[in-house]
């Protein structure tokens, strides 16, 4: 590997200046049964004052215990870290733990993916981030408290003084981040490290999170060291990239020109994957680039034809579907208020066609598709599969009607049953319902997992032996040996890489064109959307607020909401890094209602043929 | 360079054995080791009882009363004459057979009841948690005591008062489990394909609870053990002449200045088999949950 000697130039920001964080051959191996096992097999970077670098990878890739080993947060008995880390000049690995303790929070401030498990849920806002504020004996009693409430205010809290008094549970996703980043940066320190800080919020969150974190970093002139999977945000945040693969940085370079014109492979193959909105074709889904690993060529995959059957009557008719959950109050009382989850949805599905339900978590947009599925009862509406309305049907003919409507999960490693092979997880629906003998059933499944891209002779190994994206096509093979007319894909690739989910979704293309599938795709990534759907319902509170064509939609998008959902997805371009936006603190408001709720009459208006958006009232006035 | 993360089947390894998985948990830690060595010599005794035993346990002899240790009875003999050392060989298998009956049949029962109040929900698990919760607020033994006092002694009255007394420990962590399960995307999968109830309930929730009831059922194997000993030292469990280790520390007692062996044979016997099974099941349990693990 000549390349790694070249890294430590191209790494350093700025000779002039001394950076913040350098680490070099940065090495960590755990005890494993097996002896010691390295995962980070030496790497080297520099952060400069006011400079962002993201270590991006895949998981598994070692940038999480990269990231540990610097914090020095792995336990010593199990792990080993050699090599160098200095911050600010000292060296760190040679510090007692009590002296690290100084430097952790003080000098280094953390904030981690998970911010509901980082904060005690036992104590306020107010009262932990005055505690790290003590601990360093930087303010005491109420002086601490009066500084919590100005960092509040710095994170753009909205009333922070009230906010001191509130606990984690009571705080939306985002807010529960933001105080965390309020308790990283309590200490003023030198250096953020920010391990995958956004991977859980939704989209429009995530725009104000990282927003916010360009914008802090420019107040407090400090280094960030971002970890991420996520090549938008990359783009986005990063002054310069690290990608690792198996331990190694495989290329280290500035931002602009990792996006340009990477050398290795690998970072060109990230790249090629991150889906990019404003790609969506006319000519409706297509492949997503898939770069041949071996010659280092970018595939664009031949032109899909049209599998949408615009002549015959659409194969899922969904009317004014509508699902209210009771809140329950005491005892003796009735419920105490209503969740309107679904509230009158209505759409088509033509064979051969895709349409995409997209919106933010808490929008719907699972309810729907549960409640297509019969696996909870919608309250009211009509569901229709070729001209049958299933929710008439008793329970015997209900089971009939499940072989035309299949469903994949999000969690592809919970979603299989992990004591049955895969062979009979595959062939177990096919038994079900009586299509054929164990023979047949057995061929079906060999048949299936080979047009899934997997290998036969797989068929008697158990889940656990899978991978995330194995386990994927696994479950798309089970959903298909009904020969199912419609496939309710429920966030089916949102929990896989990004190489494993364009293939996936590649493949899903495939099988629409052999077999001619209909699905209901339900995402929040509204990049894959775009690439996969022929129409998309874009879902708001329980309502579809707009809907339509793809092109229609992404180009021309009509309500508020979607402008605001299109303009927060990161976009791979690394230009646009510079441009500061205005950090909205707009919170996805909760779809909880009184019990004597009556939803509002909603107007309609046609934009273009197809293209449909909800009349918006006076709370999207700006 | 070797690129990663490529989506080609690789094969996957393959999983260890049932076999080899068994033999790391028994065998694993000395102290396992010892325990499961011990289980396995107890049960050679209680299965060759008739070989192993140098006299018949109930013949009685009036010239040899309360004997101390000797060449002929090693562990003396009681006050009927009878040689201990037979009669603890012979009590092994009363005490393995309660031992090992009673937790078999409560972990079906409790199992069956506590997937069903699970699974189904509603009125049906209201019911069955009720009655359940009523029997858990007795202590095992006082209920055991209580049944057997009401139905008199014998061996399946005993197997059905432990059995009892086991199910409402079995039907709570069988429901516990089988609601997690429940809510797991694979059920979620079986049903939205149309698979049955009753299949759904035998092939995607009982291979998935398995692993605790397990653990519980080795812990239980001591508990049964010991709860037979008591209440046959009580007089309500194994019906004398038969012996039986709690029988035989109730006889020892009426001559303990006569012959103490009788009760420290059965003391030691009684303690090593609990022991086991607790340490055996202890490691079984920290083998399913890693969460316990040292």
């Amino acid at each position: 590997m000549s390349a790694m000697s070249n890294f430590a130039e191209t790494v350093v920001p700025n000779a002039d200046v001394e950076p913040v964080l350098s680490v070099r051959d940065l090495k960590t191996s755990f005890l494993t049964s097996k002896g010691w096992v390295e995962i980070v097999k030496g790497i080297s970077f520099d952060i400069g004052p006011r400079e962002t670098l993201a270590v991006v990878g895949e998981s598994g890739s070692g940038k999480s215990v990269t990231a540990l080993s610097i914090m020095r947060l792995l336990d010593p008995e199990m792990s080993r870290v050699d090599g160098s880390v200095k911050l600010a000049g000292r060296e760190l690995l040679k510090l007692s733990p009590g002296e690290m303790r100084n430097i952790r929070g003080r000098q280094m401030g953390m904030i981690f993916q998970e911010a509901m498990t980082s904060l005690n849920p036992l104590q306020t806002v107010g009262q932990q981030i005055a505690e790290v504020l003590s601990i360093h004996g930087l303010y005491s009693g109420q002086a601490a408290l009066k500084e919590a409430e100005r960092l509040l205010d710095r994170v753009r809290i909205p009333g922070a003084a009230s906010r001191l008094k509130d606990y984690p549970h009571s705080l939306s996703g985002g807010m529960r981040q933001r105080v965390m980043i309020a308790m990283a940066l309590a200490c003023k320190p030198k250096l953020l490290i920010a391990d995958e800080p956004t991977t859980a919020l939704d989209v429009t969150i995530q725009a104000q999170i990282l927003q916010l974190i360009k914008q802090l970093q420019q107040e407090e002139g400090m280094g960030v060291l971002f970890i991420t999977h996520d090549m938008g945000v990359v783009a986005e945040v990063a002054d310069r990239t690290v990608v690792m693969l198996q331990g190694k940085a495989v290329e280290a370079d500035s931002t602009e020109v990792i996006f340009e014109r990477a050398e290795n492979p690998y970072t060109r193959a990230l790249i090629a994957a991150v889906p990019k909105l404003g790609q969506g074709s006319q000519k409706g889904p297509q492949h997503f680039p898939i770069l041949d690993r071996k010659t280092g060529t970018i595939v664009t995959g031949r032109e899909r034809p049209d599998t949408v059957r615009h002549d015959a009557e659409p194969v899922l008719r969904v009317k004014d579907l509508t699902k209210r959950f009771d809140i329950p109050g005491g005892l003796f009382s009735g419920p105490s208020g209503r969740v309107h989850a679904v509230e009158k949805v209505s759409f088509d599905l033509r064979a051969g066609e895709t349409l995409s339900l997209v919106g933010e978590s808490g929008c719907g947009k699972s309810t729907t598709g549960r409640a297509i599925m019969r696996l909870i009862e919608p309250q009211s509406g009509e569901v229709s599969i070729e001209g049958t309305d299933i929710r008439a049907l008793d329970k015997e003919r209900m089971r009939d009607m499940r072989r035309h409507i299949q469903m994949i999960f999000q969690d592809p490693y919970a979603s299989l049953n992990p004591r049955i092979n895969i062979g009979e997880a595959i062939a177990e629906p096919f038994l079900t319902h009586k299509l054929g003998t164990r023979q047949q059933a057995r061929e079906k499944a060999m048949d299936l997992l080979e047009r899934v891209g997997l290998s036969p002779d797989m068929a008697s190994r158990f889940p656990a032996q899978f991978s995330g994206g194995q386990r994927q096509r696994i479950c798309i093979a089970r959903a298909l040996s009904l020969e199912p007319k419609v496939i309710v894909a429920d966030e089916s690739v949102s929990a896989l890489d990004v190489s494993i989910k364009a293939q996936v979704v590649n493949l899903m293309m495939d099988l629409q064109e052999q077999f001619g599938l209909s699905y209901l795709f339900i995402s929040h990534d509204m990049a894959v959307v775009e690439r996969i759907s022929h129409q998309v319902a874009v879902m708001y509170l329980g309502e579809i607020v707009e809907k339509g064509p793809v092109a229609a939609v992404f180009g021309n998008p009509q309500h508020p909401y979607t402008k605001r959902l299109m303009a927060a997805v990161p976009v791979p371009d690394p230009a646009r890094r510079k441009q500061l936006r205005p950090v909205s603190n707009d919170e996805v408001k909760s779809p909880i209602r009184p019990v004597d709720y009556v939803p509002p009459q909603r107007d309609y208006r046609e934009i273009s043929p197809g293209h449909i958006v909800q009349a918006w009232g006076d709370d999207w006035k700006v | 360079m070797s690129v990663i993360a490529e989506e080609t089947p690789r094969v996957p390894p393959a999983e260890p054995g049932f076999f080899t998985k068994a033999r790391k948990i028994l065998l694993g830690r000395p102290e396992t080791a010892f325990a499961t060595g011990m289980i396995v010599v107890f049960i050679f005794i209680a299965i060759f009882a008739p070989v192993l035993a140098p006299y018949d346990p109930l013949a009685q002899s009036v010239i040899k009363i309360n004997r101390l240790p000797s060449q002929e009875n090693w562990l003396g003999t009681d006050q009927f004459g009878r040689d201990v050392l037979s009669r603890l060989i012979y009590g092994s298998r009363n005490s393995l057979l309660f031992g090992f009956i009673s937790p078999v049949l409560a972990a079906l029962f409790g199992t069956m009841l506590g997937v069903v109040a699970g699974y189904f929900g509603g009125i049906v698990d209201r019911l069955i948690s009720r009655v359940i919760d009523l029997l858990l607020a007795f202590p095992e033994l006082l209920l055991a005591i209580l049944i057997a006092a009401v139905l008199g002694g014998g061996f399946w009255n005993i197997i059905a008062v432990i059995t009892v007394a086991f199910i409402p420990g079995f039907a709570r962590v069988a429901r516990a489990q089988t609601l997690s399960v429940k809510q797991e995307p694979y059920v979620e999968a079986a049903i939205a394909t149309g698979v049955r109830t009753p299949v759904i309930i035998v092939r995607h929730i009982i291979p998935n609870i398995m692993a605790p009831i397990v653990a519980l059922m080795t812990l239980w194997v001591a508990s049964a053990i010991r709860i037979e000993a008591s209440l046959s030292f009580l007089g309500i469990g194994t019906r004398p002449p038969n012996p039986s280790w709690g029988n035989i520390i109730r006889d020892g007692l009426n001559s303990l200045f006569g012959s103490p062996w009788p009760i420290i044979g059965a003391g030691i016997a009684i303690t090593l088999v609990v022991l086991s099974f607790n340490l055996v099941g202890d490691a079984i349990r920290d083998a399913l949950d890693p969460s316990t693990a040292r």
